[in-house]
């Protein structure tokens, strides 16, 4: 299957998975009353959050063909697949190299530009648009939060719920190579992961799945523990209740507000991860860490060229500033004791 | 309580076994020698070109079991090497990896250690000041910066930094290093400056929220109804109970001095062990990448013990366990 | 003497509540002289805490203490600047706490508390400093004082622990002591002793206790004139022969009923039905007026006034004043 195609069903699977999530939320009065507790405090930095959403969305849908060739256009190129956010771009629109917002000439030598004035951000270094560039890397970016945290999620619930629950011999295994996977200073196992792995998106977020889930499944662990000795717990296990039931029904419903809050608490750590990982050549091609990697130099040039490294900041500091507002909100709003005033 | 402290060696022994594992499974077993060969000599190269790469570094034994000399395979070599500290060659460019790890531990102390002390002590200064005035206008203000400031990422307070501070003010060279003592704070302030920077915001915040829930407690009331002054509460009565999250947290940051140390070290020129591990990256060189690991998860392993060990000294409840 | 060691004047202390604040202490005045043992009695909630805590000013935010008067050995406590309130706090007036267990500092020596408290206020040497907090703890019969010096908090029991507090209070003889619940948090073997050291102390000492307790039994020990709270207000007040042999407000009459006397077996627990209302809940007339056997009507609309029942016995009750007129 083709990379786009794949990509294609990805966004359709999300999309359903979203509207079941959100009628699954509506149905629980508790999560229903989080969510609009959550809208109220904090909906500008939800608003920045569901722009950047619906940019890597609109930036993974993508087919062939539609658009046309400028004159002495790039016929290749009409044969690529093209997002959405592609096609708000005339399908030839790279320059030769440098030229700065919204100029008329190159950078470098001044001659005229193929698309004068319309470069909102200015080209790089090899003439491409960088406010294109910077939307493309808005869906890299939340791919890494999303899809590793997809990897780190169920693997820790998985590892924690049986230490937790079942103990003794598991619980020492799953400890031990907790220990070993914590005591490694986590840049260097990321890096090892990597240079084992090969360099490629999923082996990043492969590897940022493996560096990042052992803190929360501590977290689910120590919480199974606790939940395991609730009195309604006990009384079922006496009954007679089967342990998987146990644990579907009683104990994996009482970590989701542990989910949520880890979820988003660490989605900023591992998009920042990856901008350190491009730094070092290990990270995803296109990201906004790559296009801050590329400013390095520009900035030492004289004049200095500042757009590149100015909208990839830009881009990801609005991300992780908008994340951490709405974690600590989340966190917050979903945090035990406030739960329990509610009832 | 040396009781206490064996035990913990003893477990730390047992995880550093199973950090050496992993890099075998991940390095010879996941990926072969023959991988390694490729990549360090080319992917085009003739199989016999990759033949002798292997032999040349030492890689061509059986991996797990040699029927004729037991011991003589790659596992225990392995493990040995790590054990004994005698890391080998480089697969780069084959410079003995021991003596540069010797070599680089200085330069990256120098920088290490008043990157960690100096953001200590702003950092719990801060968030002292910031949590006494909890709920005015400071606190909040405070609160909010410490959010932005968490935010950024390090590479754009190092960029920031060279950039303002180098380039534009001249106050401090924007790179290199000088090991001489009169010259070498010129070079150190720059990094430990973004070092500091970078790390403020998020260790006020975590600080602050540990003295207002200090600050909130029975004993705080207590010495206020016998006479004790604010700044005196503060120091002596919140601060000493707040020691064990303090440390707590320290933990968790040496891991991000790691970090430090590989981007500041590299960006700013200096010869440390950080530096080595970006070498590692560029040339694919595995050998000194496995070191780096092993005697990164050894101090790590070595603070976290430490760590312990302070909790007793700080707290005398968990003295008496 | 012309005023009384301690006046406490139409305190109001607020809380926040849903729309706006609420007073957890409404209009509150009683006065307490030298020497002499006032208990504070009512159910939780009353606001007798609170009112102890207004004292010193150690209401904890987000409360405030709104409007009042509280003077102190002739000095306005609520208009002191810091630096004076602070000489205040422990040398004129000390208090100690329910929770024993908490209300010590978990990281330093037991002895370096007390003598904490000893050198905030005098300029002695650490030597001295110990040497007076070792005599202390003997005055408060801690076993081994020497010994315990050096121990911490949690090697102790919550009966040695609340003696500590009491020997950081008393260390500079104030001669206010608020005791805010000291036994509530102790078994009951251990009530009984704390109790009689501070009845001992108290005569020694001359030290005026402002005594705070929901258990009557602790009252009838200790106290020379009991005051009753309740919802905010003071309801009654009056010796402790008056109150306990002649109560006149039925809040009192009901707590007083509803104490079980092993006489009485077999019969019914004596209570007073419903609940205290809570603070945006209070009625406008007489706070009691929900829950009252004998009210009036006007009893639900206007707030009763102070009616003298003997010299020194007063109570707050439209029903009491109409007793009186037959």
């Amino acid at each position: 299957m083709e990379g786009h195609v794949f990509a294609n069903l990805v966004v359709a699977a999300l999309l359903v998975g979203s509207a079941a999530l959100a009628f699954v939320i509506r149905r629980s009065e508790l999560w229903r009353e989080a969510a609009v507790q959550l809208a109220r405090r904090r909906p500008i930095a939800l608003a920045v959050v569901a722009l950047y959403l619906v940019i890597a969305v609109l930036d993974s849908v993508s087919w062939v063909g539609g658009g046309e060739a400028g004159e002495g256009g790039d016929v290749l190129a009409l044969h690529q697949p093209r997002s959405l956010v592609d096609r708000m771009f005339p399908l030839d629109f790279d320059e030769k190299s440098y030229s700065a917002p919204l100029a008329s000439a190159e950078f470098y030598g001044g001659d005229p530009l193929e698309h004068p004035g319309l470069h909102l951000l200015g080209t790089d270094i090899l003439g491409r648009d960088v406010l294109h560039v910077m939307l493309d890397g808005t869906r890299i970016a939340l791919l890494v939060g999303g899809f590793t945290s997809l990897i780190v999620i169920p693997l820790a619930l998985l590892v924690g719920v049986s230490a937790g629950y079942f103990g003794k011999r598991i619980d020492d295994a799953a400890f031990f190579v907790m220990s070993t996977l914590s005591s490694i200073p986590s840049i260097l196992l990321l890096i090892t992961l990597i240079m084992a792995m090969g360099r490629g998106p999923v082996q990043v977020c492969i590897a940022m799945g493996v560096t990042s889930w052992v803190g929360f499944c501590r977290i689910v662990r120590g919480e199974t523990f606790k939940l395991r000795e609730l009195d309604y717990v006990q009384a079922a296990r006496a009954l007679g209740v089967s342990d998987l039931k146990l644990i579907w029904r009683h104990i994996l419903p009482n970590l989701m507000h542990l989910v949520v809050i880890t979820f988003v608490l660490t989605f900023s750590g591992l998009v920042l991860s990856e901008a350190i990982l491009s730094y070092l050549g290990i990270g995803i091609d296109g990201s906004w860490g790559q296009m801050i990697d590329q400013a390095r130099d520009e900035l030492a040039r004289d004049p200095i060229i500042w757009w590149n490294l100015a909208a990839a900041s830009a881009a990801l500091f609005a991300l992780i500033l908008a994340v951490n507002f709405v974690g600590d909100a989340v966190r917050d709003v979903l945090d035990p004791r406030t739960l329990r005033e509610r009832e | 309580m040396l009781a206490y402290v064996l035990r913990r060696t003893a477990y730390g022994f047992v995880t550093l076994i199973g950090v050496l594992l992993l890099l075998f499974v991940l390095f010879f077993l996941y990926a072969s020698p023959h991988e390694m060969a490729r990549r360090a000599v080319g992917e085009k190269a003739p199989p016999e070109v990759l033949e002798q790469w292997i032999v040349n570094h030492g890689y061509d034994k059986p991996k797990l079991w040699n029927p004729e000399a037991p011991l003589d395979t790659l596992l225990v070599e392995h493990f040995r090497r790590a054990l004994t500290f005698d890391f080998g060659r480089s697969d780069a460019d084959g410079t003995p990896i021991t003596q540069r790890l010797r070599e680089g531990m200085g330069p990256s102390l120098a920088l290490a250690v008043p990157s960690f002390v100096f953001g200590l002590l702003f950092s719990v200064a801060l968030a002292l000041f910031v949590a006494y005035f909890r709920e005015t206008y400071i606190d909040r203000m405070g609160v909010i910066l410490c959010v932005l400031t968490m935010s950024i990422s390090t590479l754009l307070y190092i960029i920031g930094g060279q950039f303002l501070i180098g380039k534009l003010l001249r106050w401090f060279p924007i790179s290199g290093f000088d090991a001489s003592p009169s010259v070498i704070a010129r070079f150190l302030m720059l990094p430990v400056l973004v070092s500091l920077a970078d790390g403020l915001g998020g260790s006020v915040r975590f600080y602050r929220t540990v003295f207002i829930e200090e600050g909130g407690r029975d004993y705080v009331r207590t010495a206020r109804a016998k006479g004790c002054g604010d700044l005196r509460v503060m120091t002596h009565h919140v601060l000493r109970n707040s020691l064990i999250p303090i440390l707590t947290r320290v933990v968790v940051a040496i891991p991000f001095l790691f970090t430090g140390a590989l981007l500041l070290e590299s960006f700013f020129g200096i010869p440390g062990l950080g530096s080595l591990t970006v070498d590692a990256i560029n040339g694919n060189d595995f050998a000194t990448l496995r070191a780096m690991v092993f005697i990164g998860a050894l101090l790590f392993i070595g603070a976290q013990i430490a760590t312990d060990v302070s909790y007793t000294l700080v707290d005398p409840r968990v003295r008496f366990e | 003497m012309s005023e009384p060691l301690l006046r406490v004047s139409e305190l109001v202390t607020t809380f926040p509540a849903s729309g706006g604040r609420a007073a957890a202490v409404d209009g509150v005045s009683f006065e307490l002289a030298e020497g002499e043992v006032l208990a504070l009695v009512g159910e939780s909630g009353c606001g007798k805490s609170v009112t102890a805590l207004s004292l010193l000013r150690l209401v904890p935010k987000p409360g405030r203490i709104e409007s009042g008067s509280i003077r102190i050995a002739g000095r306005e406590v609520l208009s002191l600047p810091l630096s004076e309130l602070r000489s205040v706090r422990g040398k004129e007036a000390a208090m100690i706490f329910q929770e024993p267990m908490t209300s010590l500092s978990p990281v330093l020596t037991v002895g370096a508390q007390v003598a904490e408290a000893l050198r905030l206020h005098e300029p002695i040497s650490a030597a001295q400093a110990r040497r007076r907090t070792i005599e202390l703890f003997e005055q408060v019969r801690i076993p081994d004082p020497e010994a315990r010096f050096d121990g911490f908090p949690h090697q102790l029991s919550g009966g040695l622990k609340q003696r500590v507090m009491i020997a950081m209070a008393l260390a500079l003889r104030p001669r206010l002591l608020i005791a805010d619940e000291p036994t509530t948090a102790l078994d009951v073997t251990i009530q009984a002793q704390i109790l009689e050291l501070l009845r001992d102390l108290q005569r020694e000492l001359g030290t005026a206790i402002l005594l705070i307790t929901h258990d009557l039994g602790v009252v009838n020990e200790l106290a020379d004139r009991i005051a009753v709270m309740y919802a905010g207000r003071l309801v009654e007040e009056g010796t402790r022969v008056q109150l306990l042999g002649d109560a006149r407000h039925p809040y009192t009459r009901g707590l007083l009923r509803a104490v079980p006397s092993l006489g009485r077996r077999g019969e019914r627990l004596a209570e007073i039905p419903g609940v205290v209302p809570a603070p945006g809940e209070r009625p406008p007339g007489c706070r009691f007026e929900t829950r009252c056997p004998v009210k009036l009507a006007r009893c639900a609309n206007d707030p009763p006034e102070d009616t003298p029942v003997t010299p020194g016995h007063v109570a707050r009750c439209f029903v009491v004043a109409q007793e009186l007129a037959r």
